[in-house]
């Protein structure tokens, strides 16, 4: 419980920095306006980033069950899924979190107050870490489901008037939701 | 046109004319990767309206087999341009760099790379005219923002224009008025001029230009589709509509996209056209020939855009009708309404058109006789003109998605919500600054709707989903509707990736729904086959 004492009276100090070495992926210009601007439609990954990295940070200082904090891995993962970065950058600020917090408890770490708490969070941030790369491939095996349905949809109708598919049910059809 | 803002000198005096980007971008390499890009347009679809350097090539080699003299061609082509378009040469001189356009575009919002800033995408090609065309940088050179015309120039060039849908998002806040998507429309001319189109335009363009519609369908597989509707609109209705197609004499021609034709969810909207126009018992026809409002030839240079709309006009003149209704299309309306008097015009052998329902005479239309159909339907609605029965569509919560030509082009904002709140109970809007004229583009437009550039489609129409999840979860919202064919391919599928659960609709669809049909039977289920209605406010969201 000492950890996460710690934890949440620095909370907002650790906030900051992982957010900003996470934008540091970032080009300087870009990582600029991620974090300048607060509207959350005229800068929606800034918001969402600030906004899933402390509900993550919660999560884990609370001890919440890792499903629950997916949605929140979800929306930053889904992003990160198709910009120009690769797996393990799109989910490597997860394991930004153990290095910052190291830091930010250093004294704490030294005097060997919370070693085997901190260990145990670390192997939950890991899990988190794995959690992280199903969302990712999802997300990508989602890219390429899209990409196949967007070509069924655009012959589907003429293939079923020159009687080459068998018709969809409604419960079949592409556009059903 | 009078609530246009100028800036006043105050606010002028607050922007800062030091440049806060650019910095090291010369430097900085494109590189063009798979899920980014388009497939370069095939030799045969270039051949096909004499486009030049027609040639198999691949983006992702190093070789991309340009003429000889491309340089030459290039320098050359904005000599040119920068006479024919004053707008263009004004552009690459006054931008001062200020930034107030850099975060405005969805690529940028959703890419994070600064080359999508609008500000820094024109500046790539104004970096070359600078150093062509200005004494100051051709002594200067770097130092004042000039650089050398390279093929690495060449290919950056074609990279980043194509990640521009030409929206035009980033002038509604330029001070000084600059239309980016304009230099947009300016480089991708000049990359035709080397061969460097992309397949997904130049396809379409060869396939209009001598079938009728970007797919290439032609007239009997037209009129078979057609007639698949009139099977289906007759088991939900009982009603069996007759239009006729390239019938002389006809009072109005309809052309809509070819994607609502053949294309889901656009089918079902064209069903609407097609029970709308029965109920109205309106004297019109449709042409195989003229079977496309969209414009493809748009997105690769004036001349084939000005030659693909004629095409509209000349079926208009071989029929003989007074004028012409369009359907649910973006770019159709920004070609139409832009460029159309000065590319085609006069169209004196039609008429300024009046609905023959209600007697309106569409003065807006006077020049290019050419009425959008919303307009029209907005105008049957508030003249009290037709039976509609919103409760059809209660199982549907509903959000509207302003298409960046309908609404940036032509100030199109009220029409559609007007139809859309006489047909449906349950309408949300989306925030402001993501709507009207603010609104964010579906990252598919201006020909960029492939399959192989998934994953730019998806970061560029993000900021759009974003504000579309925000009133699902807020509202309950479970469909997104526009009047657009682009908006309803792409928005369906960038819905699945970032807002599951988020239909798309056109307008007329929904119209079709509500629209009480004279002599129709009992309808249970609306156009996709669904329980009319479903259970009603059951929202158990806050």
């Amino acid at each position: 419980m000492r950890l996460e004492n710690f934890l949440s009276n620095r909370k907002s100090a650790i906030l900051n920095r992982w957010f900003d070495r996470t934008i540091e992926t970032y080009p300087e210009e870009t990582a600029r306006f991620l974090k300048s601007k607060k509207n959350r439609f005229a800068n929606p990954v800034g918001h969402i980033l600030s906004q899933e990295l402390e509900s993550i940070m919660e999560g884990l200082i609370k001890g919440i069950d890792l499903n629950t904090i997916r949605p929140c891995l979800d929306n930053i993962i889904r992003i990160r899924a198709v910009q120009e970065i690769s797996a393990s950058q799109a989910v490597a600020f997860i394991f930004l979190l153990k290095q910052i917090i190291r830091e930010e408890l250093e004294q704490e770490i030294q005097e060997n107050r919370i070693g085997k708490e901190l260990l145990e969070l670390e192997t939950r941030i890991d899990e988190l870490t794995l959690l992280s790369f199903d969302i990712f491939m999802q997300c990508r095996e989602k890219i390429y489901d899209l990409k196949a349905n967007e070509i069924n949809k655009r012959t589907v109708r003429l293939l079923q008037r020159a009687k080459l598919v068998v018709e969809d049910t409604p419960e079949t059809a592409p556009n059903q939701f | 046109m009078a609530d246009i803002k100028v800036p006043s000198p105050d606010e002028l005096s607050q922007i800062k004319h030091s440049p806060p980007l650019l910095k090291g971008w010369m430097s900085t390499p494109t590189v063009i990767k798979p899920g980014t890009y388009c497939y370069g347009a095939q030799p045969k679809n270039l051949e096909a309206v004499g486009f030049p350097n027609a040639r198999p090539w691949n983006p992702l080699d190093a070789d991309w087999k340009l003429p000889d003299n491309w340089k030459t061609i290039i320098i050359e082509g904005i000599r040119e341009r920068i006479s024919r378009f004053r707008s263009f040469h004004i552009f690459m001189d006054i931008c001062v760099r200020c930034g107030a356009c850099a975060d405005k575009c969805h690529f940028f919002i959703g890419s994070g790379d600064p080359k999508n800033m609008p500000v820094l995408r024109a500046e790539l090609l104004r970096s070359v005219y600078r150093r062509e065309f200005t004494t100051a940088g051709k002594i200067f050179r770097k130092m004042v923002g000039a650089r050398d015309l390279t093929e690495e120039v060449v290919k950056e060039w074609w990279s980043y224009f194509f990640q521009c849908t030409e929206c035009r998002r980033c002038s509604v806040f330029c001070p000084y008025g600059i239309d980016t998507a304009e230099v947009t429309i300016i480089a991708r001319e000049l990359l035709n001029l080397l061969g460097l189109n992309i397949d997904w335009i130049a396809g379409p363009v060869a396939n209009c230009f001598r079938k009728g519609n970007h797919l290439g369908i032609e007239p009997h597989a037209f009129k078979d589709m057609m007639d698949f509707f009139l099977d289906e609109i007759e088991g939900i209705t009982g009603i069996r509509p007759e239009p006729t197609f390239n019938r002389k004499g006809a009072e109005i021609l309809f052309i809509t996209p070819s994607g609502d034709v053949f294309a889901d969810p656009g089918t079902f909207t064209c069903m609407g056209y097609l029970m709308l126009f029965h109920q109205l018992g309106l004297d019109y026809t449709w042409s195989t020939y003229a079977s496309e409002g969209g414009n493809f030839g748009f997105f690769t240079s004036h001349e084939m855009m000005k030659r693909l709309n004629s095409k509209m006009y000349a079926e208009a003149k071989r029929l003989g009708v007074k004028w012409i209704l369009g359907g649910e299309c973006g770019h159709m309306w920004r070609v139409v309404n832009q460029y159309m008097e000065t590319m085609n015009g006069p169209v004196d052998f039609l008429e300024e058109p009046v609905s023959p329902i209600t007697g309106t005479r569409f003065e807006n239309a006077s020049v290019t006789k050419m009425v959008h159909l919303v307009e029209f339907t907005a105008d049957l609605i508030r003249n009290g003109k037709l039976k509609l029965d919103p409760s059809r569509n209660d199982h549907l919560t509903v959000t509207f998605h302003d298409s960046c030509n309908t609404a940036r082009g032509m100030g199109f904002f009220e029409e559609p919500r007007y139809v859309l709140q006489s047909v449906c109970n349950n309408f949300f809007e989306m925030p402001e600054g993501t709507i009207r004229e603010q609104t964010f583009c579906c990252g598919s437009g201006s020909g960029l709707n492939a399959g192989e550039n998934m994953e730019l489609r998806m970061r560029g129409g993000f900021p759009r989903a974003n504000a579309v999840k925000y009133v699902q979860e807020k509202h309950g919202v479970n469909m997104l509707a526009n009047i657009c064919a682009i908006d309803r391919a792409a928005l369906s599928t960038l819905m699945e990736y970032w807002a599951p659960e988020v239909g798309v609709t056109g307008l007329h669809e929904l119209v079709a729904n509500a629209l009480i049909i004279d002599g129709e039977i009992e309808r249970t289920t609306n156009l996709r086959g669904e329980p009319l209605g479903g259970e009603t406010e059951e929202e158990t969201e806050e």
